[in-house]
This record gives C-alpha cells, structure tokens and sequence, in this order.
C-alpha cells in the first residue's frame, strides 16, 4: 500500500476543503504516516471470502408513509446560518471573477 | 451520606415521590454544587452551558404537578446533564468546537424530547472531544475537564464532562455517547457507570453525527440500576431515527434488581488482557472474576483472535464516515464563517473556514478518512476494514456461544496527566483497544467500577458485553457485581474519592445554598 507524504497530504487537504499552511502539513504527514502504518494490517487477514459488514445490526429499507411531517419553520431553517436574504441561505460567490 | 446531592437517581426519585424533597430543592443543590466546583481555573470543568432558569423552571413544574397529584414517571424532577453533542432547544450546543460556537439548534433530539416528556431537569450541557473525537477531553475546543479523582488527570474521553460531572456529584444521571468507547472509557476512569446500548436501541436522532454506524447514545450514573432507570426513559423505537430497532428493550430495571447470576457463564476475553494492561487493572479484573464465581456464575476463557484487527479497522471507518458527515460544516447553513481577504469564492471560504474552526485532531481523522475513501485505497483500506468488522462480529458469535455475556477490563490503564499523551495520536488511540469492539459489532456494553489500582490509587473499570438485544443481562451481572463490590470496599468506591475544593459562594446564593442543605440532610 503507498505510503501517505507530504505531497498526499496536501491534495486531500483540498479535497477536504481545509486550508493547511506549511507547518500543518509538515506536521500532519509525519502523524498521519504513523497512523496508516498501524492501521494497514487490516488488510493481511481480509481474504476474499469474506464479506464485507457496512451496518451493525442488519435492518433492510425503512419506509414512512408519504405525508408531511413535522418539518422546520423558514426562520428556524436559517435561524443559525451566518448570512441570509429573502428566506434563502446567502453565500459568496460560487465563480470567480465576472 | 445523606447529602441530596450523594444520592443515587433512584434514591432521590423515591424521596421525590415521597414528598421528602421537592424537585426544585433537588435541582437547586445540584446547581450548587456546579456552581462549587465546576469553575476556576483549578474547577472540575465538566460543564460548558449551565442551564439554570430552564432546570428551575421545569422543577417547579414537576412540584406543582404532584401537589395536584397529576401522575408522574418515577424519575420526575430527577436532574440529567447532556452531553454537548446532543442537539437541545433552548440551549446552545457546540460539539466542543469552536465551528459550532453558539449556535442554537431548532429542534431537540430525541433523547431530549423523552427527558423533558418525564420531567426530568436538564442541568446544562456537558464537555467532549471535539466531535466526540478524543480519549481524554483535551480536544475540547473550550478546555479540558479534570478528573474529581485528581484534578491533573484526564477523565476520559470523549465523554468525559459527562461522567465528571457524575462523580463530583454535580448530576446523578448524564447521558453521552459511544463511538468508540466514549461513554466506558470515561466511566472506567472516573469510578462511574456507563452503558453503550446495542446500537439502534436508542435513537441517534439530534446526536451530532461522527461515525453513524458506530455512533450511541447511552446512560452514564454513578450505579447500574441507575443507568437501567436511564435507560430505559430514552430507549426504544424512534421512526426519525431509520436505524432505530423496533424491539422492546427488554426488562433492564427488572434485570437490574434480580440480584443473582447463578448458573449464568461468563466468558473473559483472551485478547483483552495482559501485554499492554496496567498491573493494578488487572489485578481489580482478577477480583471481580473471583467475586462472580462466588456468587455461583461460570468463568468460561473465550478467544476472539480478530480483536487484535479491530484498532486498526476502527481507525479506517471511523474517519470515513466521519468525513463524511463533517462536510456539512462549510460556513453555509450553519456555524462559524471565515471570508478571507479580497473578494473570495465559497470554496476559499469553505477552505478558511474549516481550517479556523476544526481543532487538530477533527482534522486528523478528515484527512485520514478522506485518505481512505480516495480512489486506488478503498478497496485496500475501507473494504479491508468492513471485512474486518464481520470477522469481529463472528468472533462475538462465537463467544456468545460458550458465554452469556463477556467480560474484560475497559481500558488498560487508569486515568493519565493531562497532556502526557497529547502529541502522540496513536499512544491515544489505544486508551480505546477494549471498547471499540462492541461498537463495531453493535453490542451493548456497561462499564462499572471495579475498585483502585494499587500503584496509584485510581479508578478500574470493568466491562461487561452482552449478544446485541440482550442489554438486561449487562444489567443483571452488573447490578450483581457492584454489590459483590461495594460490600467488598464498605460502600461505593465515589465515597473514597478526594473531597474536591469548593468555591466560597456569592453572597446572593448563599441562602439558597443553606436551604438547599437543609432540605437534604433527613
């Protein structure tokens, strides 16, 4: 499995959408290196045989009748959005330049 | 020790109910002892909202309620903390993150709606890990909590104001929540009890999402009926929760109070012990064995070799999911935004927002969960994990075979110095080897105390794990087991904890604490 560097780190910060300056991602490589050299002996023992688990108690497709329920006001929707106009959550631009 | 404040939950409903003491004195002395405390720079720092006129105002209500002999449940005007993780109208509710800092939720979780429909006094909201991600609360964004055991150790985590807010007798009940480990670990290290349902007993909906196949909400007390008389307020079926079971509960007050474990085998795990567990834990452990078979249960060795994987799957699924579900913090619908200089577009603001607002270690495990999730490692890292997590679950079936319900230390050590693990991420990844099992295979898991480690003087937990839906017998066993215990020591083991400095009182409280003292001394 390839190592996890500096480099790596970098690109699923963007991804991520987390700024890191220079000092983080330094930092943040050395630990995450640790971490993924412990955690990678999951695959020695995850033969092809074996199925994989995703949920704990297995529960098929829940359903609810399709009516109203109780849903949240317009105001209590944006009650703690850090900005709004006309009963719409407001953001930045979503493109640059024009 | 008939201070109202040492009084079990059970205890002080039967003197509510007999009219001894009034809800509002109950609640009062609890917000007493918080104001106490809780604060200063050397305070046990279990709370970061106390919720005082609304707990005052519901006590009043539950009074008023029995005067006119309205019928009550039994825990009426018995006050509860809540973990900040917890969504709660009427009161902000930050995650321990300083992206959420005081924002107000519009609706209650569900946990919330059951406490308020028993009348049950919210005293305020209880520190965590940020995002519930952590071992000893230092993640917190607001500051750690100190452990009332000794103040420069850790209480565990990330439930940790939780269950320090239980041992310095600040609120006789708590509820928290289990990832990983969240409400047990905390409990082992602070002489409390703490209980992480079978996944799907109780209803996630309103717990702020970490790892929602791993996520619990469960009771934290400072005995096990106690978390049974919890639990059994916010369990049972939710139709907002999809992943909520439809089952009863089963009997867990009735199974606390059986009082006998004859005849019932109880397997110990071969994997949860030895290299890597403190002397004194396992010494506590051993008693507890003895003092089970005594009581005439059968002690079973079981072996559940793929143990040994589950760390390293943990740590795979976790931050994939939790990645996931942090995404929604964006600066957009709610919480903190940061906009940079300049005109920026929301995906610089996004980036800037995020990087103000996530602490270190939320940013660790996005990074490690975006990382494991990416395209080329998802096969090798995320599918790997979830094979994992079957063959955890084979090797509870099969121990569930040879044993009713098993048993092990909770977590290897006692509680450690604040900061002595904070620049090593994995050296606290481990504080949460014994617990992360149950969660990975959706078992219910207790966590008692089990006496003081000789070398130092501090708490051992004990956990028991039961088949998932079979939460009654971690009850019976666990109710059985700290009786054994308490006659053992004398009494409970929170009776050998230090008195903790109390603050002087402002002069406007101080008849309020002289009545609230009066009213517990009967």
């Amino acid at each position: 499995m390839a190592e996890i560097n500096r480099e790596e780190v970098a690109h699923l910060a963007r991804l991520a959408h987390i700024d890191m300056n220079a000092e983080e991602l330094d930092r943040m490589a050395g630990e995450l290196a640790v971490i993924v050299d412990s955690i990678k002996r999951v695959s020695e023992v995850a033969g092809d045989e074996i199925p994989a688990t995703s949920h704990p108690i297995p529960l098929s497709n829940v359903y609810r009748e399709d009516v109203v329920g109780e849903t949240l006001t317009n105001e209590e929707a944006l009650s703690g959005a850090p900005d709004n106009a006309d009963g719409r959550f407001k953001v930045p631009a979503i493109l640059d330049g024009e | 020790m008939t201070e109202l404040i040492r009084l079990s939950a059970a205890a002080l409903a039967q003197k509510l109910g007999s009219k001894e003491v009034s809800a509002v004195e109950a609640t009062q002395a609890h917000l007493d002892r918080i104001a106490a405390v809780d604060g200063g720079d050397d305070g046990v720092h279990a709370f970061l909202h106390v919720n005082t006129d609304e707990a005052l105002a519901v006590a009043a209500g539950v009074d008023k309620a029995r005067a006119n002999s309205e019928k009550l449940h039994p825990l009426a005007g018995v006050p509860i903390a809540v973990k900040d993780l917890i969504v709660t109208k009427g009161q902000p509710t930050t995650a321990g993150s300083k992206i959420l800092e005081g924002w107000h939720s519009p609706y209650d979780a569900t946990v919330i709606r059951r406490l308020r429909a028993a009348g049950m006094p919210i005293l305020g909201k209880t520190n965590l890990d940020e995002f519930a991600m952590g071992s000893s609360t230092e993640h917190s964004a607001y500051g750690p909590t100190r452990n009332p055991w000794d103040l420069d150790r850790i209480p565990g985590g990330s439930g940790g104001g939780s269950a320090a807010a239980v041992a310095a007798f600040e609120a006789p009940l708590a509820l928290g929540t289990d990832t990983g480990g969240s409400i047990r670990q905390p409990g082992a290290v602070t002489g409390t009890v703490g209980v992480k349902p079978t996944y799907g007993g109780v209803s996630r909906y309103g717990a702020i999402a970490m790892a929602s196949s791993l996520d619990q909400i469960g009771p934290v007390s400072r005995t096990v009926l106690d978390s049974a008389l919890l639990h059994e307020v916010i369990g049972g079926h939710d139709p907002n929760d999809s992943t909520s079971l439809t089952d009863s509960l089963g009997a867990l007050v009735e199974a606390a109070r059986l009082g006998n474990v004859e005849g019932m085998r109880i397997g110990v795990i071969k994997e949860l012990q030895g290299e890597g567990y403190q002397a004194g834990v396992l010494t506590r452990f051993g008693e507890s064995l003895e003092l089970l078979r005594g009581a005439g249960a059968q002690i079973v060795e079981v072996s559940c070799p793929n143990f040994d994987y589950a760390l390293g799957a943990y740590y795979l699924i976790m931050p994939s999911e939790a990645s996931s579900n942090l995404a929604k913090y964006d600066g957009v619908r709610f919480g903190l935004r940061v906009v940079p200089e300049g005109a920026p577009t929301i995906e610089r603001v996004m980036g800037a927002t995020r990087a103000a607002g996530f602490g270190d270690e939320v940013k660790r495990r996005i990074i490690l969960g975006t990382y494991a999730l990416s395209a080329g490692y998802y096969d090798a890292y995320y599918g790997s994990a979830q094979k994992v997590r079957t063959l955890i679950q084979r090797d509870f079936d099969a121990a569930f075979k040879q044993a009713d319900v098993l048993i092990s230390p909770t977590a290897p050590t006692t509680a450690f110095k604040l900061g002595e693990k904070l620049d090593d991420p994995l050296a606290m990844y481990l504080n949460d080897v014994a617990t992360i099992p149950a969660n990975m295979a959706g078992v219910p898991g207790l966590s008692l105390p089990g006496g003081l480690a000789d070398e130092d003087g501090l708490p051992v937990g004990i956990q028991l794990l039961a088949p998932a839906r079979e939460d009654a017998r971690l009850y019976r066993v666990g109710a059985v087991l700290e009786s054994l215990l308490e006659a053992s020591w004398g009494g409970p083991l929170l009776d050998r904890a230090p008195a903790l400095r109390v603050a002087a009182p402002n002069p406007e409280a101080a008849d309020r604490v002289e009545t609230s003292t009066a009213g517990g001394t009967n």
